[in-house]
């Protein structure tokens, strides 16, 4: 209990820690985004008076920038509680408004590559373990170390050449076909699962590898150990070694890289979704830099950090459910 | 000297009989961190092939830019690379007919100063927080920790993407490198840590301790010398890190420069010449694409190999250095280090 109370206290500790630091980049930077907004609005509004821009900046912004800082600091804190993100410059919107709509996209394809990566990736490994030093163990080692030295974004630029336009066999961009109306039908789903299956692609095929030989490097030492040999001297079933023995205590350590992973795939997104014109949080955050919408650009850096925060601190607590030696004790330093 | 060492009433100020010239030191000190490990990683094919693409790398951003001429919009547009093409322009023009051999070339040199860079950074940063926090315990530990538990959750990517939108930087290379890795110290830092709570606790460091040798000191002769290898790895990674994401937000656009890189060329070849669309100038794209892949591969295959350094065996045999001769080559059931093939 003692641990899920301090482990809940670090993850409020992050997320005002960025909170703080947004604050900071808007507020206190000289020639930063306060000056580039001002600048931005005076531009669109030559004849505004003084009065207006500061009203006008308070809205966009929720700070006010005439009150001294600490009643600024507490009102930024205050309105973000409510969920109060400030207003987008460019479309008039409460960015709240406008992330709330791109946030389950980026969470469905975020979700599904990391859940593929990681099924494919474990299978794969484990197998390779089991046929270690075989031709197919060889040859997928090397494919592994290969596809790891690749980045993603090359591998969807060719598939969005390939199948995308060459070949037209999938969408190259966009959540889901036009002419289809959002809902639970089976048009929507299958539109969108095809529009998701380039990016996902990509992800996977550049990321299974990498799981794959972590797996089978796990596997392999723990295919040494003396307790395996006690199992199969108690005449256990191959089966039951397999899952039980050697599955369990492989995983192990790779559930600490997913969790490491889940904050890599979401800052991932930003490069995935605009390479692909996917319409999540991560294309959002670069389309807001190149309008200079920056409390849209601090929202969406917020709610993606919130969203690794959440997915880390869930991993977490989760861990010692897969491991009951870890559970409430990570105070315990065992290294 | 010694001798009368011997006969004082302290007898741990004997000191040792042949006393080192400071050349020798020198030669050990290259011995052991340098010229072992190279030879330990020299026995490994990886290792050959990646030392091989670094190479490769190395001389095209430090000699090939001095050799190739700057690209200059001379030639035909779009022409294709040489199968196709001439040999006079060997991996094609661009839309506007300059040599892509040549923008390839005279965009590595910032590449190599990026990763050179951020790999720094990070190795430095994350060793001084990590053994400091590890060796000093307490309180001290307790924060450096925390600082590092946030800056290993806040998700990279965007907060460079952030930082690069609002601090008012220029295109320095060196810079940008940093700012890539601006929170990448972390994660390294709390495994240094835990390697150096284990270390603290041996009994040269002990010694160390009782005859009052300074923090630093110690940290630095007593600790720091055995996590080279593991910082060595991470170096690689971090540089394999670094090249990945500068070339990605330079292609999208994000990043400011002052001298073209590869990032740089994709993004025209994408913008600008439709490089995706249509197939006529997808060698412009594709060239910085496989260098990118090649020098990733080159890293990748450098940083697995170097798991051997951490093989006690493998050590073993070459603990005599220079004039020690190679045992007969056996394979070690080493596996690969490997990091989270995730969006990294």
């Amino acid at each position: 209990m003692n641990y899920v109370l301090k482990r809940t206290g670090r993850a409020v500790f992050t997320v005002w820690a960025v909170i703080t630091l947004t604050f900071g980049l808007i507020r206190l930077l000289p020639g930063g985004p306060m000056q580039a907004l001002r600048g931005y609005l005076m531009q669109q509004n030559p004849s505004i008076s003084p009065a207006e821009l500061q009203a006008r900046i308070e809205a966009l912004t929720a700070i006010s920038p005439d009150e001294p800082i600490w009643v600024q600091y507490g009102n930024y804190l205050w309105g973000l509680l409510q969920g109060d993100l400030g207003q987008s410059v460019w479309l008039n919107e409460p960015v709240s408004m406008v992330l709330a709509e791109r946030a389950p996209w980026t969470l469905f394809i975020m979700t599904t590559g990391l859940f593929l990566m990681f099924v494919i990736g474990i299978g794969l490994g484990a197998f390779m373990a089991y046929r270690e030093g075989s031709k197919f163990d060889i040859t997928t080692t090397g494919v592994g170390i290969l596809l790891q030295s690749v980045p993603f974004y090359v591998v969807g630029l060719v598939l969005i050449a390939f199948v995308g336009y060459q070949w037209e066999l999938l969408p190259t961009g966009g959540h889901y076909a036009s002419g289809v109306t959002p809902g639970l039908n089976l048009e929507f789903v299958i539109s969108s699962i095809k529009h998701a299956t380039l990016p996902v692609g990509s992800l996977v095929l550049t990321g299974f590898g990498g799981w794959a030989l972590n797996m089978r490097g796990n596997s392999i030492r723990i295919l040494g150990e003396d307790y395996l040999r006690v199992a199969r001297l108690r005449g256990l079933s191959e089966g039951r070694i397999a899952l039980r023995y050697v599955g369990r205590n492989a995983l192990l350590p790779m559930y600490t890289l997913l969790l490491i992973s889940i904050g890599y795939m979401f800052g991932g997104s930003v490069i995935l979704e605009e390479i692909f014109a996917y319409p999540g949080l991560g294309r959002k955050l670069i389309q807001s830099i190149g309008r200079r919408d920056f409390p849209v650009m601090m929202g969406a850096f917020l709610l993606i950090t919130i969203a690794v925060v959440i997915g880390v601190f869930i991993a977490d607590l989760t861990y010692g459910l897969i491991d009951p030696r870890a559970s409430g004790g990570a105070e315990r330093e065992s290294y | 000297m010694s001798r009368t060492n011997a006969d004082s009433e302290y007898a741990f100020e004997v000191t040792a009989e042949k006393t080192l010239s400071r050349r020798d030191r020198i030669r050990h000190r290259v011995d052991q961190f340098l010229l072992a490990p190279a030879r330990i990683l020299w026995t490994d094919w990886r290792a050959r092939i990646g030392l091989f693409i670094i190479g490769l790398f190395l001389f095209l951003s430090l000699i090939a830019p001095s050799l190739v001429a700057r690209p200059e919009p001379l030639g035909p547009l779009l022409a294709a690379p040489w199968p196709w093409g001439t040999l006079e322009y060997p991996l094609g023009t661009t839309y506007l007919g300059e040599s892509v051999l040549a923008q390839l070339v005279h965009g590595a040199p910032s590449m190599l100063k990026m990763i050179l860079s951020g790999a720094l950074f990070t190795v430095v940063v994350a060793t001084v927080i990590g053994t400091t926090a590890g060796y000093k315990g307490g309180t001290v530990d307790g924060v450096l920790m925390t600082i590092s538990d946030i800056a290993m959750t806040i998700p990279g990517l965007p907060l460079v993407i952030i930082l690069a939108a609002s601090l008012p930087i220029a295109g320095n290379p060196y810079l940008i490198g940093i700012l890539l890795s601006i929170n990448a110290w972390a994660g390294l830092a709390r495994s240094l840590r835990s390697q150096v709570l284990t270390l603290r606790e041996s009994e040269y460091v002990e010694a160390s301790r009782i005859m009052d040798i300074s923090l630093t000191r110690i940290l630095g002769i007593d600790i720091i010398p055995n996590l080279m290898p593991y910082i060595a790895m991470n170096f690689v990674q971090q540089a394999r890190w670094v090249i990945f994401n500068s070339v990605a937000l330079y292609f999208l656009g994000v990043l400011p420069y002052s001298s073209t890189n590869w990032g740089v060329m994709m993004n025209s070849a994408y913008q600008k010449a439709g490089a995706v669309t249509s197939l006529e100038a997808f060698h412009w794209l594709a060239v910085p694409m496989f260098a990118v892949v090649l020098v990733a591969l080159g890293l990748t295959l450098l940083a697995q190999s170097a798991d051997r350094l951490f093989n006690p065996r493998v050590r073993a045999r070459h603990a005599e250095t220079v004039t020690g001769e190679d045992g007969p080559e056996e394979d070690e059931e080493s596996e690969p280090t490997t990091s989270v093939g995730a969006v990294s």
